[in-house]
């Protein structure tokens, strides 16, 4: 609270009381506090960044791993998390944004179906990452992907780790923060808008797809961006669904695995038989990494912003 | 948007003809196949919490049903031994040096977050300047967006020196460095929870606070925060079912050695750095593999309980302030 109802008669008793030291102690702890947040998190960047910056290179971005990756670059990572995370959200949005116009549009809010889906959403954000691995393990590849070579005849092609067991797992990992943006989305169209729409005789179908969508559509664009940069920078997910050590090439189908800059980041630290000769592309990559997700929170937070004041400006 | 202004669409203002009707019949059709298939996208998202139930539960249920699994991997297994060896020529699934590993490093994370984290959104919401606070916002935002992955290698290559050089601990890696670098984790989720809580509470409180003599810290202290409770404590539970699920961060920062001691400075394992550390050698269908999905269930139900323990009470927060 930034301005007191009252400050006459509060600044007169304090003064009368004469100076108030626990209270002052409070604003200095809490003050404290919150400072060591602020140094701890530029502590973290600046480390990171101070030792990083002069390995991320061009040649760092476009090569590949090289010497039992104590030097070379880290492009099949860079190209692994690509499609990865394009494969992610062409499977996530279509599904997350539908939800979002099913419970704001077409669900009355009381039903007990629309509660069961709310439950699941919030309950969904709360899972491990480490469970959703397990899951991917069993469902996608135990048992849809050994279903599918079972059905076919084919030896084992479907029912191993691949890109796709990984991107359809973290797809499900990130539902709940599609399906809330979208909503919140939604949620800024103003009611007259979809009146007009509908007593200008277009069917509900017709309003969300040519009137709601495109208002939206800022907000929908947030939660995929959103979705893009945790699903980037999650390992536990994919550590058992796709994500390999090295690959000598490129995946180019669905079935094959791939590398990840996150996994990289784990491998590079964990597994490494010479710490000192890797330390600085583990360090490139983490930057890497980070300049990565940070971008696209900043662009995601951008246009939240635009939406908001969009509703605070129409309320 | 109420579910009756779709019907009550008035007809289009022009002659009806025979085609037009056909036309209007194969739309009404349309907006019912379009309302089914908006429903089961809804309905994906109770489906993939369903089939998460079911898929992890049935890889783990050999250790409750399966006799072949149960002489290596069972219920009593788990406790008969407190060791943790589950590869060796006589493997042991003793689990209760994971349980005391979790609960040291959430234990740590805990001491360390909660303080800070509440006392920062005190801060923040209470005493902060608003140009301040606009500045603070930020900092919590980045926090919240480094990859856990990132926290890991930062405690592990950085922090554990600094931290060893400070306590003069044996393990580099150990539950303290583990605790501290995941208590990093959540904050933030400690931070946002807490500071829409307190900033919920309505002014007329403060004002009547204020009115009775009390200074404005009396005021954040033994007012605004009380009130704010049942949200703060929905923040740290929500922080507390992070901390027990993360990965990432243990497995990197926590040296992995299964040990029972009360010491934060020795090395631990938890449950979710074991599946993570294990299940990628291990064989599909052997009573190990049943074991990590145990312990993957085991995770599950457990932050399962605390997220709609944390939900109870953002309901409760919301009733209270409503009745205001």
């Amino acid at each position: 609270m930034s301005t007191l109802a009252l400050p006459h008669a509060t600044g007169a008793l304090r003064k009368a009381r004469g100076r108030d030291w626990s209270g002052i102690g409070l604003t200095v702890v809490t003050g404290l506090a919150a400072f060591l947040v602020v140094a701890m998190v530029a502590v973290i960047m600046g480390n990171i960044v101070l030792f990083g910056w002069r390995t991320v290179t061009w040649e760092f971005l476009t090569q590949n791993p090289r010497q039992g990756m104590t030097a070379g670059g880290i492009f099949p990572a860079i190209f692994g998390t690509t499609a990865l995370v394009i494969l992610m959200v062409v499977a996530l949005i279509p599904f997350g944004v539908g939800a979002a116009i099913y419970l704001h549009e077409y669900a009355r809010p009381d039903t007990w179906f629309t509660r069961a889906v709310r439950f699941s959403v919030a309950n969904l954000a709360g899972v491990p990452s480490i469970v959703y691995g397990l899951f991917g393990l069993g469902f996608f590849i135990q048992f849809v992907g050994r279903g599918i070579d079972r059905l076919a005849g084919l030896d084992v092609v479907w029912g191993q780790p691949a890109l796709l067991w990984a991107a359809l797992t973290l797809a499900l990992l990130n539902l709940p923060v599609v399906i809330v943006t979208a909503e919140e989305a939604l949620r800024t169209v103003p009611r007259e808008t979809r009146e007009a729409s509908l007593a200008l005789g277009a069917t509900r179908w017709q309003t969300i797809r040519h009137v709601l969508l495109p208002q939206a559509m800022p907000g929908i664009l947030t939660g995929a961006i959103l979705s893009v940069s945790r699903g980037a920078g999650e390992v536990a997910p994919i550590m058992f669904t796709g994500a390999a050590y090295f690959l000598p090439y490129l995946p180019t189908r669905p079935t094959d695995q791939f590398m990840e800059l996150g996994y990289h980041v784990f491998v590079l630290s964990t597994q490494s038989p010479n710490v000192d000769a890797t330390k600085p592309l583990l360090y490139g990559t983490v930057l890497v990494l980070l300049g990565l997700t940070f971008a696209l929170n900043l662009t995601a937070i951008l246009l939240r912003t635009r939406l908001r004041a969009r509703l605070a400006g129409r309320s | 948007m109420s579910a009756t202004s779709g019907t009550a669409a008035p007809a289009p203002l022009r002659h009806v003809g025979v085609g037009d009707s056909a036309r209007r019949r194969t739309q009404r059709v349309r907006e019912a196949a379009i309302r089914v298939a908006l429903l089961a996208c809804a309905f994906g998202a109770v489906a993939g919490l369903l089939l998460i139930l079911i898929f992890v539960f049935r890889e783990a249920m050999p250790v409750l049903t399966d006799p072949q699994t149960q002489k290596e991997a069972s219920l009593r297994a788990f406790f008969a031994t407190p060791i943790w060896q589950p590869v060796g020529a006589v493997p042991k699934y003793g689990i209760t040096p994971l349980l005391v590993g979790t609960l040291k490093v959430v234990l740590v994370a805990m001491v360390f977050a909660v303080p800070v984290a509440v006392l920062a959104a005190v801060f923040a919401s209470e005493f902060a300047s608003a140009r301040l606070r606009e500045a603070l916002k930020p900092v919590i935002e980045i926090l919240a967006g480094i990859p856990s992955v990132v926290l890991g290698f930062f405690a592990l290559i950085v922090m554990a020196t600094w931290l060893q050089a400070a306590t003069g601990s044996v393990s580099r890696l150990n539950a303290l460095n583990a605790g501290l670098a995941l208590g990093l984790a959540m904050i933030p989720t400690i931070f946002s929870v807490s500071e829409d809580a307190l900033r919920a509470v309505p002014r007329s409180y403060r004002e009547a606070s204020l009115a009775l003599g009390a200074s404005r810290w009396q005021t954040a202290w033994n007012v605004t925060l009380p009130a704010a409770g049942a949200g703060v404590s929905a923040g740290i539970l929500l922080g507390l079912a992070r901390a027990v699920g993360e990965t990432m961060i243990v497995l990197m920062a926590s040296g992995n050695a299964a040990l029972i001691s009360g010491s934060v400075l020795d090395s631990v394992r938890t449950l979710s750095a074991s599946i993570a550390a294990e299940l990628a050698e291990v064989v599909f269908g052997s009573p190990h593999y049943a074991t990590l999905f145990f312990l993957g269930a085991l995770l599950f139900t457990t932050t399962f309980i605390i997220n709609v323990c944390a939900g109870l009470f953002v309901e409760r927060l919301r009733k209270r302030l409503a009745g205001a």
